[in-house]
């Protein structure tokens, strides 16, 4: 006891010290491994997208041909907004409609976690299977034709959906109960509870994770591959083929041709930019609202 | 005085009380709870069909192969119409094991770097700057695999391979696209995902077991090695895990940088394929071979059912991490 008392706190040994060094110096040298690619992929997206750009590679179609002038990105940036844009509208509503299942009926019976499970297991569904499936029930069975836009925005949808009952439904269980139950001792039906109280409250968590999930499906190539297609120029008719960003940058990578790579660069830049600038104003709306999640 | 003169009984059409709901509004909220459970039994239907309809146009494949050997076959030629898709799945196995060798262990340090040895001015644009990894499209992965960091690393790939052949799938010559590429770029692809669900579980690590660590002399390392790592291990396999099912799917980015040979490659630097390639990359040819076709289905049917069992895996511990039951007994509290 005295011995231990004369002695007080031993200092920390050498060795120690330096394995504490040593193992917080990989930590951070990883951390920062882990930034390198960001960093690189950014510089050479600026460095070659940057020299792609010009007015008449957002205004011109592709043209397709192999010598001479091969276009530009116009159909792809149509196409990937009109299909992004019908893939939410299918998406959004339906999500949400079964987070407020999930909330405001379901909680925590049988029936909703099996619902719960089942989102869950269509997250980690790959895109390519999702494009494989719309493929098999759309395409090959001919419905209103083969490839359409439709049917890409279908597959997208499929995609977003998951994502957006996950995040809606965690919005909507942050809406404080006692908002509900206010409303509900004043007399009001479940559902004017729903529409005038639920849903406000929480419509800025619900906006920023549809958002989210747009910008997941603004990048997604496999989907659209099997059915949206590719095609060169630009029509707002989503009964036909349509072109998207993603779909032109993976042609004009495999073609063997300079010219297109470098397409394909400014195309990936343009990609970026929108995806990123949709994630911003998500965050953006996140930090503005009470209810972040 | 009287009673009558307290809840006067005004009545409106059809005599019922004004303290009661109209018919039509009582009639909405059952139809809005009908629609909303209907919406909801929809997910339900809408994948029991999508697993049927998978099934059922992969079935000449497997009646023609067997399941076994469809999956177990060295041989994928479809101009031969062999479809034996080992090639395929090792292709798969070794970019997602190369995937998670590269990236788990960079996906945790960050974790840990950003729940407990960052200052914190540091931890927020940290947090973003990985999670911006995230918000990066597949094919632009992809476009930079191939276009930039393949040829770039080929020389020091070839200097491995030269220096370290007596290692297993170490050696030979390099190809430019390859499995190692391919490996590389899910890795990177990955990160962000382990490293945002092991930040959250590392930030549910009750500040006591850290404090009592610190306070009996331990380093910031030896903390982090007694008291962060055991609370979270089980967080931390489940994010691995989810990572692996990321690895196992993703499609565009393995497709342009893997070089699609049907073949199973010598070594970690040779041309391969994966389950998810040959489906972007064959599909075209396919449309007009129906037993092509029903072989990309099965595939990807082999793809959805991995992805399945992994992703169930990964719930598994991760639900286990996040139940405060999870603490041990007589540690708890």
């Amino acid at each position: 006891m005295t011995a231990v008392a004369r002695k007080g706190l031993r200092p920390v040994s050498g060795r120690r010290r330096r394995s504490d060094l040593i193992a917080r110096s990989v930590v951070l040298l990883f951390t920062l491994v882990a930034i390198v690619p960001l960093v690189a992929i950014l510089y050479w997206l600026l460095k070659e997208g940057l020299g792609a750009w010009s007015t008449s590679f957002f205004t011109t179609d592709p043209t397709g041909r192999f010598l001479g002038d091969p276009g530009g990105i116009r159909s792809a940036i149509l196409g990937t907004i009109l299909m992004v844009a019908l893939a939410s509208v299918i998406a959004v509503p339906i999500g949400v409609g079964v987070a407020l299942y999930l909330v405001e009926y379901g909680k925590q019976s049988r029936f909703a976690n099996t619902v719960r499970y089942f989102v869950d297991v269509m997250t980690g569904v790959p895109s390519v299977v999702f494009g494989l499936f719309v493929y098999i029930v759309l395409v090959v069975t001919k419905v209103a034709g083969t490839f359409a836009a439709w049917k890409g925005s279908v597959a997208l949808a499929l995609l977003m959906l998951p994502v957006v009952v996950r995040s809606a439904e965690v919005v909507l269980n942050l809406v404080p109960n006692s908002l509900r139950e206010a409303a509900l001792a004043l007399g009001a039906p479940r559902w004017k509870v729903i529409v005038k109280i639920v849903l406000p409250t929480a419509l800025p968590g619900i906006v920023t994770g549809s958002l989210l999930a747009i910008a997941r499906a603004a990048g997604e190539t496999a989907p659209l591959l099997f059915t949206a297609a590719f095609v060169l120029g630009s029509s707002a008719d989503l009964s036909q083929r349509m072109n998207s960003l993603p779909l032109q940058i993976f042609n004009d990578v495999g073609q063997a041709q300079d010219r297109l790579v470098q397409r394909a660069w400014g195309a990936a830049l343009t990609l970026v930019v929108g995806v990123l600038l949709l994630t911003l104003i998500a965050r953006l709306i996140q930090r503005r609202s009470k209810l972040a999640p | 005085m009287e009673a009558g003169s307290l809840t006067p009984r005004a009545t409106v059409r059809g005599g019922r009380s004004i303290h009661e709901r109209s018919p039509r509004s009582r009639a909405i909220d059952p139809l809005l709870k009908w629609f909303l459970s209907g919406l909801a039994a929809l997910i339900l239907v809408l994948i029991a069909f999508f697993f049927i309809r998978l099934f059922i146009e992969a079935k000449p494949a497997f009646d023609k192969f067997g399941y076994l050997g469809f999956v177990f076959d060295n041989s994928w030629v479809p101009s031969q119409t062999l479809y034996g898709a080992l090639p395929l799945v090792v292709g798969t196995v070794i970019t997602s094991a190369i995937a998670l060798l590269i990236g788990v262990p960079v996906a945790i340090a960050t974790a840990l770097y950003i729940t407990e040895l960052a200052p914190n001015r540091v931890r927020a644009p940290l947090t973003i700057t990985v999670e911006l990894l995230a918000a990066v499209p597949s094919v632009v992965y992809g476009l930079w695999g191939i276009a930039v960091l393949a040829p770039k690393l080929q020389p020091a790939e070839q200097w491995f391979s030269d220096t370290f052949s007596f290692l297993p799938l170490v050696g030979g010559q390099v190809s430019i696209p390859n499995y190692f590429i391919a490996g590389l770029i899910l890795a990177i692809m990955i990160v962000p995902i382990v490293s945002a669900i092991s930040r959250e579980v590392m930030s549910t690590v009750p500040s006591d077991h850290k404090e009592a660590a610190l306070a009996l002399g331990a380093t910031r390392w030896e903390m982090i090695k007694m008291a962060v790592l055991p609370y979270s291990r089980a967080g931390i396999s489940g994010a691995a895990m989810l990572g692996l099912g990321r690895a196992i799917g993703e499609t565009i980015a393995v497709t342009i940088v893997i070089g699609n040979a049907a073949d199973i490659g010598n070594t970690i630097f040779s041309q391969g394929y994966t389950l998810a390639a040959v489906i972007a990359n064959e599909f075209g040819e396919a449309a007009s071979d129906p037993i092509h076709r029903a072989a990309l289905i099965a595939a990807g049917l082999v793809l959805f059912v991995l992805t399945l069992i992994v992703n169930a895996i990964a719930r598994y511990y991760v639900n286990r991490a996040s139940r405060p039951a999870s603490v041990p007994k007589g540690m708890a509290g």
